[in-house]
């Protein structure tokens, strides 16, 4: 074929590298897109410059993938200019789709953030209580740091998404899926999360029965029987609520699914599912009695949100004593 | 409405229609006054409360939520106000990891021949959110993007 190869792009912004990693787990089909796409942008990988990217003309990358959470200016500027120079945009994995574990920062702020960091955390020393500032002048010239957000926000939530790819990190099954789309033109409509729409349950061989939950176990405090449901046993488990195509891979192995591939179609707050799911099966017809169970469940807000923090309609912690903040910066020495 | 002492909050209120909706009903044909703080959204039970509403109506602009079933024991469905009790115990636990006060999401009992405490209940939860002022959520993330091309870009 004379045609000209599809150019292809991936980026991350504030992600772990794990998505990268996912897209060498194709393994040996990542021949496959190396054949099928010109790769003109992947920092992780291959050298290439922001410059590059800018000097392109708008919509030459067919396909971006991009993963990792928007947390601060650096990573919006990114999420601007891939969204200007591509024609079809990616949320890869649950950073960039829901905000995942760097949006746990919603539970906090920055000012707190650099408090512990920069100061009260044990192993930091720094008497000159030195932060990162976004502009600091030294005899050769200015440096630049990019301005750190307070609130942690999804891809979709600074620009317009053509798709969706959901996972911690995606599955080699899910980016086949989506590689395969894109290589075919077949794609589902704009907008859409790539992937099955069924729950991590339907996939799962655990048995299940009715769930009457008399306490919560952390994992470490029971051995779980490897044919029962988890949750059934009273461990922790997204399943109920969190959309498939994993393969239900972590309660095969003993461990309640934590929730990455985000919610089902038609969902408007994954944690608020998973609530109520949990809060569904247990074996309490009082308040009294319902405390009492959810004494055994720490930190809800964090299982229901491990994923979907950022996505969700709340997004994050109020800010001050839930009461009104005025807006703008509270500090006078604006930290980076 | 501002925080000069005049704040009057916008409270949505979920109630359920075999007993809470008349109790709110009776109160009306009785001519009991009540501030004009509720919103109130006939459910069928309150088994049926999706969490997501209460996040929903927080996030668009609700000051609080009061949720408004039969007594235990004397639920329409049988036991759709216990499942009630398990969610709300919940949720409740979620909003304060969320910094919400637990006076702005409450769960009461009414049965439809309780105007009186449906009455009291709404005057008693308005004077709390009162004092607790404006809840105004969305104010917790003003916009950080400095390439922004307009507010609220893309929601």
């Amino acid at each position: 074929m004379s045609k000209q190869k599809p150019k292809l792009a991936l980026y991350w912004a504030s992600s772990c590298g794990g998505c990268e990693i996912a897209v060498l787990g194709l393994h040996e089909k990542i021949l496959n897109v190396a054949e099928a796409f010109d790769i003109v942008f992947w920092p992780c990988v291959m050298d290439f410059k922001y410059a590059d990217v800018e000097a392109m003309e708008d919509g030459e990358i067919d396909v971006c993938l991009f993963n990792g959470a928007i947390r601060n200016d650096e990573n919006a500027h990114m999420a601007h200019l891939l969204r200007q120079k591509s024609k079809v945009l990616v949320a890869f994995g649950a950073c960039s789709y829901g905000g995942s574990i760097p949006g746990l920062a919603n539970f906090t702020d920055r000012e707190a953030m650099f408090q512990w960091i920069y100061s009260d955390s044990p192993s930091t020393v720094n008497p000159d209580g030195v932060v990162p500032q976004k502009s600091t002048d030294v005899p050769e010239g200015e440096l630049r740091l990019p301005g750190f957000w307070n609130t942690v926000k999804t891809l979709a939530q600074v620009v317009p998404v053509d798709y969706f790819l959901p996972g911690c990190p995606p599955e080699a099954s899910s980016i086949e899926i989506a590689v395969n789309a894109i290589v075919s033109g077949e794609l589902p409509p704009p907008g859409s999360v790539i992937g099955p729409d069924v729950t991590v349950c339907d996939e799962c061989p655990r048995k299940k029965s009715e769930k009457k939950i008399e306490r919560f176990y952390r994992p470490q405090e029971i051995i779980p029987d490897p044919d029962t449901c988890l949750l059934e046993q009273g461990l922790f488990c997204a399943g109920i609520a969190t959309r498939s195509g994993c393969g239900a891979k972590c309660p095969q192995v003993g461990f309640g699914c934590r929730g990455c591939y985000g919610p089902n179609e038609g969902v408007l707050d994954h944690g608020a599912k998973i609530l109520t799911g949990i809060a569904s099966v247990i074996d309490a017809m009082t308040a009294e009695e319902a405390e009492a169970i959810f004494d055994t469940l720490p930190d809800p807000a964090g299982y229901f949100y491990r994923f979907h923090l950022p996505d969700s309609l709340l997004r994050r912690k109020a800010r001050g004593n839930g009461k009104r903040q005025p807006v703008g910066e509270t500090s006078q020495r604006e930290p980076a | 409405m501002s925080d000069n002492g005049t704040f009057t909050p916008v409270i949505v209120g979920f109630l359920c229609n075999w007993c809470s909706y008349r109790a709110a009903d009776l109160a009306g044909t009785s001519r009991m006054g009540y501030p004009a703080t509720l919103r109130d959204i006939r459910i069928m039970c309150t088994g049926r409360l999706d969490p997501t509403f209460v996040l929903r109506a927080l996030q668009k602009g609700a000051d609080g939520v009061l949720i408004m079933g039969c007594h235990p024991g004397q639920c329409h469905y049988q036991e759709g106000n216990y499942k009630a009790i398990r969610r709300f115990a919940l949720l409740r636990r979620t909003l304060r990891q969320l910094g919400i006060a637990d006076e702005r999401v409450q769960l009461h009992w009414a049965s439809a021949a309780e105007g009186v405490q449906f009455a009291q209940t709404v005057a008693r939860v308005t004077e709390q959110i009162r004092q607790l002022g404006p809840l105004d959520w969305t104010h917790n993330w003003p916009n950080e993007d400095p390439y922004a091309v307009e507010e609220a870009v893309h929601e």
